[in-house]
């Protein structure tokens, strides 16, 4: 199964389960979303639950907010995560806040779907990795799966948790197969996945940069060096326990993403890991990430830009 | 702008060469040459054409994700547009813009725009620039009938009417964002309508009529270059081509695009020429041929230019 069918079957499986579930956004309906995930829910649950929005982000994740402490369980989509400056307020003052400052008395039940990553000549509106932006904001859980089956068991929990949960999909992931496991299951949020096994560096990765790592993996192994690969799945909460076992054992930690360096999450693991693991470390901390520039159009330029299997695989060798 | 035979000449014939430049970077697109999204304005072309060719050099555009049109209409330089396009370093934008980012800010073109409904507060703020300098300058911002839902078409259009700002809001109003119908996205049936709420003035037209266009720009550019404050336009028309390259466009009935083709803007215009005694067959013929060979020029120009140099990824990020 695709990783867009099953991001799909579980935007389905949900549908039909609870009631309070609806999902809505730019061109969800008829047009089946302009990823193709949300297609043919309209003709199975109609309009009044997948629902057509205008374009409108401020007011799409802010009627997501308002039915949420209402006691809906909105399923918003943004069809860009570059738009989500449009809906920030929202998300940051509002969404994330309330719980908060009223002191425990609501629940924000609310995922936000949003597309992100570089690859297709979208340039540099349409192909950012800004989740850092968001992990920052306490009371957001932010998810990033990177496989069909973590997308399915992580969209469900997303869907089912009380807090607003931004749920983050790479555009180059959708056409992706992988073996998901028939009927309904979650995964908790909050728990990393090891996707290889390894004792001579961890590779911490997220979304596409996990199946870089894993090529990386095996160009490594050919070599002698068997590298872990740890894929967090939902970056907040972190599972640090995950990566600091894994650092335990190997000793060596590389951590990719495909956004830019500074202040990001790269940033936040390597100084968990340094403050917490210091002494698991027998070489420094290295971050395989993007330059600190905008997203090229381009494609020789774009294709330098997001992090390659050779960059991994380099930044492993240089830890000796 | 005083409208003689060479500017209604000039102005079909920028016509023609959106059109043409829009069908040609369709084949470009489907044979693979063009890379990311890519929005056509084939059908638009009168919207573009009747408020651009009356502005002044020291004017300004704010353009939107179907920009080409806006540019051609500008002076843009096709090889220049196509090379973008194309990605390569002679592009408009070194190539790092792309189709959905074609600027020139020397042409007053502050781009084209991956954000809908964002050229409207950049618009009132050139046009902002233009009345603190007192240059006499307008700016024009150009957005869509989807675009007219979001929070800067209110902000944008209040603070342009309360500091009277010379700026011209252009509503290109097709009567599509992506999917999503005009009737299905918001409860008016006139776009202009809004203008009433800013207290400024709202104009629907015939945005297949060039010299209907045309007319509403002229009334709206004295108006912002008197100080008098800015002016909603609303321009009906249709996009051929669906939202972007590859678009299989379930949402529409051909027998709508079928109606529109009947009324395309660039036969409407030729008739009219012709009428006017403007125009004759075998001149047509002419400029038609004139604007095939500026366009496979810019094609070739763009096919056999470099791509950047890879240490480019790093440079332009600050000054
Ligand atoms: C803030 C924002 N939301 C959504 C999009 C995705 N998107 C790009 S074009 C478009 C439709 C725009 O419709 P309209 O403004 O009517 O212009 P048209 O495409 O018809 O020219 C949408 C939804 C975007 N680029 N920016």
């Amino acid at each position: 199964m695709t990783f867009s069918a099953a991001i799909n079957a579980a935007l389905k499986e949900e549908l039909m389960r609870d009631e309070n579930v609806f999902i809505f956004g730019e061109d969800v309906g008829i047009f089946g979303g302009c990823f193709g995930v949300t297609a043919g829910l309209y003709q199975e649950f109609g309009p009044e639950r997948v629902i057509d929005t205008p374009i409108s982000e401020t007011a799409i994740i802010g009627v997501a907010v308002g039915a949420a402490a209402a006691g809906l369980r909105p399923v918003p989509e943004i069809m860009f995560m570059d738009f989500m400056g449009v809906c920030m307020d929202e998300i940051f003052n509002q969404a994330t806040k309330m719980r908060y400052m009223f002191g425990g008395k609501a629940k924000i039940p609310m995922t936000i779907r949003t597309a992100f990553g570089a690859g297709f000549g979208a340039a540099a509106q349409h192909s950012q990795s800004i989740e850092a932006w968001f992990t920052h904001i306490p009371g957001l859980k932010v998810v990033m799966p990177s496989t069909p089956a973590d997308a399915k068991g992580l969209l469900v929990s997303a869907i089912r948790d009380d807090n607003p949960v931004l749920f983050l999909e790479h555009k180059g992931l959708y056409a992706v197969e992988g073996e998901v496991p028939e009927g309904s299951f979650t995964i908790p949020l909050g728990k990393a996945d090891i996707k290889r096994e390894g004792n001579h560096v961890t590779i911490v990765a997220t979304a596409m940069m996990v199946h870089r790592a894993l090529q990386a993996a095996e160009e490594l192994a050919a070599e002698g060096i068997e590298a872990e690969v740890v894929d967090p799945r939902t970056l907040q909460p972190l599972d640090k326990n995950a990566i600091l076992k894994s650092v335990e054992k190997t000793g060596r930690l590389v951590i990719v993403q495909e956004a830019v360096k500074f202040s990001s999450f790269a940033s936040e693991v390597a100084a968990i890991v340094s403050e917490e693991g210091f002494d698991l470390l027998d070489a420094p901390i290295k971050r395989v990430t993007a330059p600190f520039v905008p997203v090229p159009f381009s494609p020789p330029l774009e294709q330098a830009y997001i992090p390659s299997v050779a960059s991994i695989v380099q930044a492993v060798k240089e830890l000796g | 702008m005083e409208l003689n035979e060479n500017a209604l000449l000039k102005m079909y014939r920028t016509m023609l060469t959106i059109r043409e430049f829009e069908e040609t970077a369709s084949t470009l697109f489907a044979n693979g040459e063009i890379p990311g999204f890519v929005h056509l304005y084939s059908g638009e072309e009168a919207v573009a054409v009747g408020i651009i060719s009356q502005l002044e050099p020291g004017d300004y555009i704010a353009s939107t994700h179907r920009g080409h049109g806006h540019m051609i209409s500008r002076g843009g330089d096709i090889k220049l547009m196509f090379a973008e396009l194309f990605g390569k370093k002679t592009g408009y934008c070194k190539g790092k813009g792309g189709s959905m980012h074609i600027a020139d800010v020397s042409l007053g073109f502050l781009g084209a725009n991956g954000i809908v409904g964002a050229g409207l507060p950049l618009a009132a703020g050139a046009a902002f620039a233009c009345k603190y300098k007192k240059n006499g300058g307008v700016a024009v911002c150009f957005f869509g009938d989807g675009a007219s839902n979001r929070g800067t078409l209110h902000e944008s259009l209040n603070i342009a009417s309360i500091w009277k700002l010379p700026a011209i809001f252009v509503c290109e109003n097709n009567m599509y964002g992506i999917s999503m119908n005009q009737k299905n996205h918001q409860n008016i049936n006139d776009i202009a309508d809004r203008a009433s709420a800013y207290g400024i003035p709202g104009v629907s037209v015939d945005g297949n009529n060039v010299m209907a266009v045309f007319e509403a720009g002229q009334e709206a550019i004295k108006r912002a270059r008197n100080g008098e404050g800015p002016t909603l336009i609303e321009c009906k028309t249709y996009r051929y081509r669906g939202h972007f390259e590859g678009d299989p466009t379930v949402y529409r009935p051909d027998e709508e695009v079928q109606y529109w083709k009947q009324r395309d803007p660039i036969e409407q215009f030729k008739k009219r020429l012709v009428e006017m005694n403007v125009l004759t067959e075998e001149q047509d013929q002419a400029i038609r041929s004139e604007v095939r060979n500026l366009i496979r020029e810019g094609v070739e120009f763009a096919r056999n230019s470099e791509y950047p140099d890879v240490s480019e990824l790093l440079t332009d990020v600050y000054c």
